[in-house]
């Protein structure tokens, strides 16, 4: 292999090889399991994540928080495949789904930080673990 | 070699500045990357040069209740992005649309919204259904209606 060749493929190696900042289903399992455990520490009797919880819990009108945020909806859309609009800022927002966006819910900082002013903004106070995970569950299926 | 010298300093000056805009069309862009991130996350990350840096010293230590959303961050983080907005606050680089924004700022005002400012106003006075779209929202969309608002292009289009 000429010089030039070797060097440019080592580049090209350590471009796209570099610490992978878009996540895959392992994040994402591994997310999941972390909430599990704390569900079950909340809660002995807690039994495995629904998607139908998680669905109740993007849908529901919780009206307990910010006035121009009543649901999960009024920014995510109904439609979590749908491309979603802030709704206090204007700004567009991906789609929820993991099958239209394969990223979703794999950086926990990430992934936290939007549970704690989402809930905040919706509910009015913080989401439990069991929620969280009922939530991603649903948008797997998604 | 000696023109490659001339050359050099020339394309940092004009990489910096306006391309082809007028100077009210145009603000120093945002190009510290942990402000960008941060303070991009619910809407565009603003223009230092749209507010001078007494706002901003004020609104890196309210961020808990930052226009009734809870925007705070972790301590270091806020203390580099409010060093960075304020050394290119409006009133320290009076470059572009700065200039005419400070214009209106009262010597002991301390303006949060970019939006409310006179300059602002004058340049949007716009018919209610304007401010209705369904995309647009809020005034403080800019990149609705300018589509190169996050890299400090406000030209009409
Ligand atoms: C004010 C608008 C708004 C509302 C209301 C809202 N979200 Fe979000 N949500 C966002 C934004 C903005 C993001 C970050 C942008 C992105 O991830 O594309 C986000 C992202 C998320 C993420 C992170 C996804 C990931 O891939 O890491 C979770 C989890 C989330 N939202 C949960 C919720 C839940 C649960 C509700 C309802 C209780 C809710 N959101 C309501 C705006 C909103
Ligand atoms: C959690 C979401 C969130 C984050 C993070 C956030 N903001 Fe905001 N910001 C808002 C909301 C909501 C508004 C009000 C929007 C409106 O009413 O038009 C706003 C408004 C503003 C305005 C006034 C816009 C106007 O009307 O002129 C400025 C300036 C501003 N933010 C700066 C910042 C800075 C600097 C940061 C980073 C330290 C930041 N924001 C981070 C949510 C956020
Ligand atoms: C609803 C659409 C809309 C929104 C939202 C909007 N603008 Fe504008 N803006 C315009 C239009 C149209 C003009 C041109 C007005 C004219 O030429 O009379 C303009 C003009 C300007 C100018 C002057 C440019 C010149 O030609 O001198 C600046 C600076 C500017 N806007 C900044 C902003 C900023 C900053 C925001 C967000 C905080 C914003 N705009 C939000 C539509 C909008």
């Amino acid at each position: 292999m000429p010089r030039f060749a070797m060097l440019a493929a080592a580049l090209l190696a350590v471009m796209t090889g570099g610490p992978a900042s878009a996540g895959d289903a392992a994040d994402r399992a591994a997310i999941l399991s972390g909430y599990a455990e704390q569900a079950a520490a909340d809660d002995p009797g807690f039994s495995g994540f629904t998607a139908a919880r998680g669905e109740d819990l993007f849908r529901t009108r919780w009206a307990g928080g910010d006035a121009r945020t009543p649901a999960c909806t009024a920014c995510h859309t109904e439609d979590p495949r749908a491309q979603g609009r802030n709704a206090k800022t204007g700004r567009p927002i991906e789609p929820a789904a993991v099958s239209v966006e394969p990223d979703r819910f794999t950086d926990i900082d990430e992934v936290e930080k939007q549970f704690r002013r989402d809930c905040d903004s919706v509910l009015g106070r913080a989401c439990t673990a069991r929620e969280k995970g009922d939530y991603i569950t649903f948008m797997q299926e998604q | 070699m000696r023109a490659v010298l001339l050359a050099l300093p020339l394309a940092v000056a004009l990489g910096s500045g306006p391309l082809l805009a007028d100077d009210d069309e145009w603000m120093p862009p945002v190009t510290h990357t942990l402000t960008r991130e941060e303070c991009g996350d619910c809407h565009m990350a603003f223009q230092p040069g749209f507010l001078p840096a007494r706002s901003w010293n004020r609104m890196m230590g309210t961020l808990s209740d930052h226009f009734g959303d809870d925007a705070s961050i972790g301590i270091e983080k806020a203390n580099a992005i409010r060093a960075y907005l304020t050394a290119n606050a409006g009133d320290v680089d009076r470059r572009g649309a700065a200039r005419g924004y400070m214009r209106w700022i009262t010597p002991d005002g301390v303006p949060q919204r970019i939006t409310e400012n006179p300059a602002f106003v004058r340049e949007h006075d716009f018919r209610p259904s304007v401010w209705q779209r369904h995309d647009v929202v809020t005034k403080s969309n800019c990149l609705s209606c300018h589509k190169g608002a996050d890299r400090g292009y406000y030209e009409d289009d």
